[in-house]
């Protein structure tokens, strides 16, 4: 029997995901007796020419990672849409936006010409910008737009799976690669790689000792003054745990910091600031109004914090003018 | 006339296609080597608490997020004017310098190398890891594996997470490291040695051997004389983690030498209209456009740039290959962009040999890894080489720590201009007479691969969000109006 066909492809990603997926280690060697990989562009050099000559879903497994930024993205997800049988959105970017996600706080226009003019490094008096066409002496070049704000691959087409994590952890992406070669996938549209419940449920850390009078940032909080064993909530430093899927092992709060999302909501979790808030105020050592919003007011970024992870997939998913 | 397109480039981190114009002779008019994406780092990084951009920065690239992680905490460091303890010092560098390891092997095995160790002009199926570990064999490529992982493990020991590691925050780290963390990794650095002679053994072999290479290597095709950019120590010697930034011209000698909060004074951003990446080059020298040579502000910063800017190899081994490789290509500095490849594997070889001093020394355990900061955070910079080049972190603050603004040139940016004149080069020299296949556009892509880029680091790319939330209680109430 033929091995499967996979592809492993980035739209607008930081290639983590691909090294995440070379932390499989020497289960690679396993994977390759297994499958076969037909398109990766951070490690082989099949061309988009190549892709566009495959019958349509020739490709048995795509895991797809990164958003949709530019017409380029777009194209591909479209087209490995087309050439591929099962299309999972491999990792936070795919799944939920991640932190590229939260340029949708900015316009295209605030990106560009922050770039292209007021940078402190960019030639003084600059005009010039990118453009999507340019005539040269010997022809024509030309450039993807960028879009105006970051969407989910599952913005722009039909997704099978969904795998968050900014990158999946190599545990998860085994069990998921492992899934897909015996065949016992889940339902369609299911999250894969996750464990249930949440991050703190996976957490070392005790919870429900202690309350707060206010909320710390954690470099500035000496190191003898964090407590190893307790929730980093509940000492006041804010951790995105409560409202974020288990399946990473709670590898933040190990190295005594917080959680900031990269595994997504929970389970029936809407909106993770919402969520958040709610955790927050269950930490608060206080009834009285005044004071809990002196509190809540020392948390100096929530939309940065909250939304980090999953501003283009939220609700609010760009800023709203 | 005909255009020919590579789309997309490969073996690399990010996006990139080369676009190349033949004349009616069928030979090379010019070649362009485009970025086609941009996702604004900059702009979003306005507002967020500056001890977030260390966990922020690492999104622009997976491949190297040690890398920002360290520019980021540095650049904090530096914001709020503290100066860290010896501890915390140790730790990042051997954080850091564990990641180069694994960096640079999987340079070597996985994106740079397959061109040599399958033949440039090997079928395209054949060209990536999977190939090399084909060819030579299941045990080396367990050995290739075995070490990226134990490098990655560490780093998610030392830093919470393997890929977009957490760890560093102004002032120190947020986790010390036991007496039995430091034996193990000390052990490992040991083998993380003879795996670094390992592998130049094997380019040796492999390349140094081998004619048809070394004439690929030292022909004009793959060579431009121009300035080289590079983080030196005290004794102007290569150093990853710390120190001032040397820049050297074609013929070697000292252009400046200057403090990265002065980057500024010595380095500025073209803009085309061809390319969302924008061209770095000198400022005390100038843009000429896409040419290389002494008058024109276009410069490198690459291992081998590393190499030529600096004057030896703070290690023994490495400065042992380090004297070899000058000496077996005529002395410093070297321009043959293949080169770039052998000065990698040396200073894989420093790397290695600086873990096990970093993991030897007895302070690496202290109970000091991290202070807090106790002066108004304002405005900092701070630079490390990444492995594709310096890489430049300058944030402003309110006198809460909120970023107002942030400016990143990266390893990759610097390159921009050099990339685009090798691939040039390099398509003039090999596509003739219209003659055109796969093998030979794989040796122009040799030409953008021996920088080992980082299109993802490079499209990195700043506002104030004027976003309102409202946060309700699971009872639906509204606890709380959060406003920037």
């Amino acid at each position: 029997m033929a091995k499967p066909k996979f592809a492993i492809y980035w739209a607008a990603s930081c290639g983590g995901c691909e090294i995440g997926f070379l932390d499989i280690k020497e289960k690679i060697l396993d994977f390759d007796a297994a499958a076969e990989l037909v398109f990766c562009p951070c490690l082989m050099d099949t061309k988009y020419s190549d892709v566009e000559a495959m019958a349509d879903e020739e490709i048995d497994v795509t895991l797809f990672n990164g958003g949709i930024r530019n017409e380029e993205n777009l194209h591909l997800a479209h087209l490995l849409r087309r050439k591929s049988k099962v299309l999972v959105a491999f990792g936070s970017c795919a799944t939920e936006g991640c932190i590229p996600g939260l340029a949708n706080l900015s316009t295209r226009e605030d990106i560009m010409d922050y770039v292209y003019r007021r940078s402190p490094s960019v030639a003084p008096g600059n005009t010039v910008l990118p453009q999507l066409e340019t005539e040269t002496p010997f022809g024509k070049l030309t450039l993807p737009a960028i879009h105006e704000n970051l969407r989910t691959l599952g913005q722009v087409v039909d997704v099978d799976y969904f795998m968050p994590g900014c990158p999946p952890v190599e545990e998860q992406i085994w069990a998921v690669v492992e899934a897909i070669l015996s065949g016992k996938l889940p339902p369609k549209g299911s999250l894969v790689g996750v464990n249930p419940k949440t991050v703190c449920d996976e957490c070392p850390r005790t919870k429900d000792v202690k309350k707060v009078k206010a909320f710390r940032r954690p470099h500035l909080v000496s190191l003898r003054e964090i407590d190893p064993e307790i929730c980093l909530l509940e000492q006041g430093l804010l951790c995105n745990g409560p409202a974020i899927h288990a399946g990473c092992g709670a590898l933040c709060p190990r190295v005594n910091l917080g959680c900031r999302g990269c595994y997504g909501p929970a389970a029936g979790i809407q909106d993770v600031g919402a969520k958040l808030a709610g955790a927050i105020a269950s930490v608060i050592d206080s009834d009285n109004p005044a004071e809990i919003d002196g509190i809540v007011d020392q948390i100096l970024d929530p939309v940065g914090t909250f939304y980090r992870f999953n501003l283009a997939g939220s609700f609010v998913g760009r800023r709203v003018r | 006339m005909t255009t020919i397109t590579i789309d997309p480039i490969t073996r690399l981190e990010g996006h990139g296609k080369i676009s190349i114009f033949l004349d009616d002779a069928g030979n090379v008019a010019d070649a362009y080597l485009q970025i086609p994406e941009l996702r604004g780092f900059e702009q979003f990084c306005i507002g967020r608490p500056v001890e977030e951009m260390p966990r922020i920065t690492t999104r622009i690239c997976g491949v190297c997020p040690e890398a920002h992680m360290m520019a980021a905490a540095k650049a904090c460091d530096a914001v709020y004017h503290c100066e860290l303890p010896r501890t915390a010092k140790l730790l990042r560098e051997l954080l850091y310098i564990v990641f180069f390891v694994t960096d640079h092997s999987t340079h070597f095995y996985a994106l740079g190398g397959p061109d040599f160790v399958m033949g440039p002009t090997a079928p395209k199926a054949q060209r990536n890891i999977l190939g090399v570990i084909h060819k030579v064999g299941v045990e080396i490529g367990k050995k290739v594996i075995g070490m990226r992982g134990a490098c990655h493990d560490i780093i998610k020991q030392m830093g919470g997470k393997s890929v977009h590691p957490i760890g560093a925050l102004p002032g120190g780290m947020s986790k010390g490291m036991t007496k039995e963390e430091q034996a193990a990794i000390l052990a490992k650095g040991k083998e993380a040695v003879e795996f670094a002679k390992f592998s130049i053994g094997l380019f040796n072999s492999l390349v140094l051997e081998n004619k048809e290479y070394v004439d690929l290597i030292l022909s004009d095709s793959f060579t431009h004389r121009t300035y080289n950019m590079g983080l030196v120590d005290a004794k102007n010697r290569v150093n990853f983690y710390d120190g001032d930034v040397r820049v050297t011209g074609p013929d070697g000698a000292e252009l400046a030498k200057f403090k990265p909060a002065d980057y500024l004074d010595h380095i500025v951003e073209h803009v085309e209209t061809w390319s969302y990446l924008k061209f770095p080059f000198l400022k005390n020298v100038g843009w000429k456009g896409l040419v290389d040579g002494p008058d024109s502000g276009i410069y490198k910063a690459t291992p081998l740039s590393r190499l030529n800017v600096s004057e030896s190899m703070a290690t023994p081994l490495a400065n042992e290959e380090h004297d070899r490789m000058y000496k077996t290509l005529g002395g410093k500095p070297v321009h043959q962009t293949l080169a770039t490849h052998w000065a990698r594997l040396i200073e894989l070889l420093y790397a290695a040999e600086r873990w096990v001093e970093l993991a030897s020394d007895p302070e690496v355990t202290g109970p000091d890894y991290r202070i807090v900061p106790d002066k108004t955070p304002d405005e900092g910079v701070a630079v490390v080489e990444a492995p594709r080049g310096t890489l430049f972190h300058h944030y402003k603050t309110d006198e809460k720590g909120l970023l107002r603004e942030a400016n990143l040139i990266v390893g990759t940016t610097n390159n921009n201009g050099a990339i685009n004149l090798s691939v040039k080069k390099a398509a003039q020299g090999f596509i003739k007479n219209g003659q055109v296949d796969d093998g030979l556009l794989n040796i122009v892509e040799m030409a953008f691969r021996a920088y080992d880029p980082c299109f993802g680091c490079a499209t990195h790319a700043l506002g104030r969000a004027p976003l309102r939330v409202s946060v309700h209680d699971h009872r639906g109430e509204m606890i709380k109006d959060l406003r920037r």
